[in-house]
């Protein structure tokens, strides 16, 4: 029932992460932790049908390439690696959603990543302990 | 046992270098040090305009210090893989 609502707030960090406090790291744990709450209700079957391991470990993957592959956007512009502004990235407003170029999209990233360890540590350790 | 011989001499002449590099560093919470003055007010005064974002610690752990956070996050992904290895899911 709470499910829902801590996904969302989670959501919001890693959304917001370049404007408010928060980020990737502190809202993939809030998206991670909503699955876990979910799997202690309802068990490892259930939770393994809404997430299976295949997706946690693809997300996982997923979230690391996602940041080198950011970093590349540095490279084929002409800049270092990693670079935001220096690689003529648009920055934006600042203090708008859609702003400050690259942190954003990384921090989305970073989220996804840290949620499915989070969540696939958690369902590793217990199916090991069942 | 000559294996974990190794492993001892190994970790003997690490711990020595690495010890041997924390002489180099600065005293800590040392004024004169640029590290600890310079730089963060830098952050603070040029953050928003050269990030765009409005949160100073995102601007330096994603922006400033983004290489630092790739390899975070390759961090994470290690660990997930060892536990991977050791207690594989059927």
């Amino acid at each position: 029932m709470v499910v829902p609502f801590i996904q969302l707030y989670g959501l919001y960090i890693v959304t917001h992460g370049h404007l408010s406090p928060g980020g990737g790291f502190a809202g993939g744990t809030v998206l991670g932790v909503s699955m876990i709450l979910y799997t202690l209700v309802y068990g490892l079957d259930q939770s393994l049908k809404k997430v299976s391991h295949r997706v946690s470990t693809t997300l996982e993957s997923f979230g690391a390439m996602w940041y080198a592959a950011i970093g590349l956007v540095g490279v084929l512009r002409g800049a270092n690696f990693l670079m935001n502004r220096g690689a003529g990235v648009p920055l934006g407003q600042p203090g708008q959603l859609f702003s400050s170029g690259l942190v954003a999209v990384i921090t989305l990233g970073v989220g996804l990543k840290v949620a499915s360890t989070v969540l696939s540590l958690f369902e590793i350790l217990i199916e090991e302990a069942e | 046992m000559k294996k974990h011989l190794v492993a001892l001499v190994i970790i003997v002449l690490c711990s020595y270098m690495l010890l041997q590099a924390m002489i180099e560093l600065p005293e800590y919470g040392s004024a004169s040090v640029p590290a600890q003055n310079v730089v963060a007010e830098r952050y603070l005064a040029h953050g928003i305009a050269e990030s765009g974002a409005t949160n100073i610690v995102s601007n330096i752990i994603v922006d400033y210090r983004a290489y630092d956070t790739l390899m975070e996050t390759t961090v994470l992904f290690t660990a997930i893989l060892a536990v991977l290895i050791t207690l594989k899911p059927k």
